[in-house]
């Protein structure tokens, strides 16, 4: 069955290319699933790893951004005398209860996607949202008490790291909501088609590893703020 | 037979409306062509800024009424104030840095020919890569708008150079350029950031997940290796910037000290005693350094790593020859780009550093050379006896080795702290950089132009106008910027308006006129390229599917590709991409996709000559 399209030379597809990797891995061809021929489940499971990779990436980004801040907060700390720590608002420590709880919760809910338990999938997707806005609003009420004691962004270097930190966090822990979001509407529709599946078992597994990342990132900020001297 | 219907009704349609084909498409070939011209439309920008400049050092005092016009604020009856000056200095450096060197490269031409190169029918994330054209283009918007708003009555944009040193551009109210414009400058860059950052995600993934059956990593061809870590580089030093980005901004709008020291007098008024000079105290300026240069230096390889890429593809092709050690390139791109992380303290020498930490960046420095010393001897080792085919491109590429030879040279006597606290901030500065960054890089992309322009619109480029344009351009960069070194030598300080005051560099006065007659003529000369490229569009000859007899896979499918790149029926890879002058071939040139069978039943002659006068090429 030899074809030729457009140029591309003639090949026997029976035979596998010589000399090319003999069981190209996880990552290698990755489009193949969607040529119509070789549908078995694994090729649609490597077409859909771009979803993993892809969020392991953006993570490094993320991270070197947090590594920017982290040297700038180390430097700005050391370079003169004018720092002085802010009294951490108690209500951090339900933040930190709070978004450990999340991970946890968002974790069961992946399993029962995986198991197909499509009901306490949802269910525990519920949870997760629910719990990252209780984070998002005691944050929101440790700001509140700082501004009430009169510390503000500008009032010292501390304080603004303080600001700009949980600020930037906060943003992206609002993107990993809008994700959780785009999961739990996404139960409403259920594909049986394998390319789907796997995509949809992909894109919750990047979502799940994106909401951990957020976890452990607040508690690293967490202890950077209150604990590192 | 079976097997088509079942291809064909698995492939994707390609848009009919004009606004889903061509405005906000998610093909990523159309995407490439909107960066092109994002950069095509920056780069006259950056280019009629330049000559602006140099008008102003070569001519002080004349009056150019059209000037007054355009700029009543910034050149009042059409003589530039300094301060026009170095808005212009700001502008160009970062118009040509960001919307040039990074968008046309990477954006560009990485956008159209990864996926094809590596088989693949699209990028991974097609509307991120949407997402990332268009949020670059606003980055564009904004920073053309920061020239229109001027901060006191005789700028017209922001001041600080491309770098944006603090605490200058910490202090709204240090002087003329610091006000609104530097706003605008700073936010325009974080949106860059963000656009590139959407972008070297999905490149990366696309590499990574997307690759065709056969097409192992070390198949890729040279310019996906060099896309790859140009990716990399972006996706790790970007970041960075942003949250440099983000403290500058918060020291200018919201009465943060991350680089404003305590102490400083602003025009007579000491920092805190005056509401229009409120309180900063302990700031670190040189924190501002670390953090863009952080960035810068990476940046400089996310502009030419391209390039090399290019280079090395088109060097290849048409000396008809296998590039010369392809191992040793991958490793040295992958060396250049790990090394440029590591020396940013070169541009800080003068900042006040531990004179360790200079030595240590010093090395590190210097130890660039070797990698890129071996990628130039496997430049010259490619062309070394091949029959070469002297086109447009391949004169491009060949003047790219010519351009980085010349402005890395000089790389090496910057990268010593002993020459570089007396050269810092002069010419020599400015010239080193312009030929090693800026021009060779742009070489880099004429190349690629001229080189796949019949892939990506059907026909070729005019070969005669590209030549004419090849020389003028060639030979006028070097008018341009080797007498700049000798204006830095002497002292010639960069970032200044004029040098009539200064009775030591008066006698310097002729070579200055000369570089601007150079560079207007070099100017000019792009407007041939202009024109060749728009005509080229309509009336360039066709070209066929492969007309370089080029091996690798965007040259299977036809020019330019249909919307899935290879209609449908995705190409299987079974060598890697330099088969050129193969012994026993029945041509001088085996497609990546040609099965081993042919060549064996072609070649029974493998110890023998390939008839084009080599006998060493084995695989």
């Amino acid at each position: 069955m030899a074809t030729t399209v457009t140029g591309t030379k003639t090949i026997n597809k029976g035979k596998s290319p010589v000399g090319g990797p003999r069981f190209p891995g996880g990552n290698g061809g990755g489009s193949r699933g969607r040529n119509g021929h070789d549908g078995d489940m694994s090729h649609f499971e490597s077409s859909a790893n771009r979803y993993r990779i892809g969020m392991w990436v953006a993570l490094a980004a993320i991270l070197m951004m947090f590594t920017a801040l982290t040297s700038a907060y180390i430097v700005r700390a050391a370079s003169s005398n004018d720092w002085r720590p802010i009294a951490m608002p108690q209500i951090l420590l339900l933040s930190t209860a709070l978004i450990v709880a999340s991970s946890g919760t968002l974790e069961l809910a992946r399993r029962k996607l995986k198991e197909a338990a499509e009901v306490s999938y949802h269910r525990w997707l519920l949870m997760t949202t629910a719990l990252g806005v209780a984070f998002v609003g005691s944050q929101l009420l440790a700001w509140r008490q700082l501004v009430g004691q009169g510390v503000y962004v500008g009032s010292n270097p501390h304080s603004s790291f303080f600001y700009l930190l949980t600020a930037t966090h906060g943003v992206h822990l609002l993107g990993g909501l809008i994700a959780l979001t785009y999961l739990r509407l996404r139960t409403r529709r259920t594909e049986r088609d394998g390319q789907a599946l796997a995509k949809r078992h992909a894109v919750a597994d990047a979502v799940t590893l994106y909401w951990h990342f957020m976890d452990g990132l607040w508690i690293y900020l967490f202890l950077l703020l209150f604990f590192w001297r | 037979m079976s097997g088509e219907t079942h291809e064909a009704v698995h492939r994707h349609p390609a848009p009919t409306g004009f606004i889903r084909k061509y405005i906000f498409s998610l093909d990523h070939k159309v995407i490439g062509i909107q960066y092109i011209m994002l950069a095509l439309v920056a780069v006259l920008v950056g280019m009629t800024m330049s000559v602006l400049m140099r008008m102003n050092l070569s001519w002080p005092g004349t009056n150019w009424p059209i000037l007054g016009t355009l700029f009543p604020g910034g050149a009042p009856d059409g003589m530039m104030t300094p301060e026009f000056y170095l808005s212009l200095v700001t502008m160009h450096g970062t118009i040509m840095v960001f919307f040039v060197l990074t968008t046309a490269p990477q954006g560009g031409f990485g956008n159209y020919f990864l996926p094809i190169q590596i088989g693949a029918e699209d990028m991974a994330f097609p509307v991120l890569n949407m997402l990332s054209f268009w949020v670059t283009l606003v980055g564009f918007i904004v920073i053309l708008s920061a020239i229109f708003f001027s901060g006191a009555d005789s700028t017209v944009g922001p001041i600080g150079g491309w770098t944006g040193y603090a605490p200058l551009s910490a202090l709204p109210n240090a002087g003329p350029g610091q006000g609104m414009g530097m706003n605008l400058w700073i936010i325009s860059i974080a949106i860059f950031c963000v656009g590139s950052l959407l972008g070297a995600l999905n490149f990366i993934t696309t590499l990574l997940n997307m690759r065709t059956r056969g097409m192992s990593l070390m198949r890729m061809p040279l310019t996906c290796w060099a896309w790859f870590t140009t990716a990399v580089l972006a996706l790790l030093s970007f970041p960075v910037l942003l949250g440099g980005g983000i403290l500058l901004l918060l020291d200018r709008l919201a009465g943060t000290s991350f680089f404003i020291p305590g102490g400083l007098y602003l025009s007579g008024i000491l920092s805190g005693t005056d509401e229009r000079f409120p309180l900063h105290t302990g700031g670190s300026p040189i924190l501002w350094q670390h953090l863009f240069w952080f960035f810068g230096h990476p940046e400089v390889y996310i502009a030419i790593l391209p390039g090399m890429g290019a280079t090395s593809h088109i060097l290849s092709t048409f000396a008809r020859k296998p590039v010369f050690g392809y191992r040793a390139m991958v490793f040295a791109i992958f060396a250049i780009g790990l090394l440029g992380f590591f020396v940013w303290g070169h541009h800080m020498f003068i900042s006040g550093m531990s004179p360790y930490s200079a030595m240590t960046f010093s090395i590190l420095t210097l130890s660039i050379g070797v990698p890129s010393a071996v990628k130039t001897f496997n430049w010259l080792g490619t062309l070394w006896g091949g029959r070469i085919r002297f086109t447009t491109a391949m004169l491009f590429a060949i003047g790219f080795v010519s351009l980085f030879v010349a402005g890395g040279i000089t790389g090496l006597v910057l990268g010593q702290t002993s020459l570089d606290l007396p050269m810092h901030d002069t010419y020599f500065v400015t010239a080193h950089f312009h030929l090693v960054m800026g021009v060779a890089s742009i070489f880099g992309m004429f190349a690629a132009t001229y080189f796949w322009f019949p892939k990506m619109f059907g026909r070729l480029m005019n070969e005669s106008l590209g030549k004419f344009h090849f020389w003028i351009t060639f030979i006028g960069v070097y008018c341009i910027f080797v007498p700049m070194h000798t204006m830095g030598i002497v002292g010639m300080p960069r970032r200044f308006a004029q040098f009539t005051e200064y009775e030591y560099l008066k006698t310097l006065h002729p070579l200055v006129v000369f570089v601007s007659i150079a560079a207007i003529a070099t100017v000019l000369a792009q407007i041939v390229f202009y024109f060749n490229l728009l005509w080229s569009i309509f009336k360039g000859k066709r070209a066929g599917e492969n007309p370089w007899d080029a091996t690798t896979l965007e040259w299977t499918t036809a020019s330019p590709p249909p919307h899935d790149n290879f209609a449908g029926h995705l190409p299987v890879v079974y060598r890697g991409p330099y088969e050129f002058a193969v012994p026993g071939a029945a041509n001088d040139f085996v497609m990546q996709t040609e099965p081993e069978v042919i060549l064996q039943a072609v070649g029974s002659g493998r110890e023998g000559t390939s008839g084009n006068g080599h006998d060493g090429h084995r695989h």
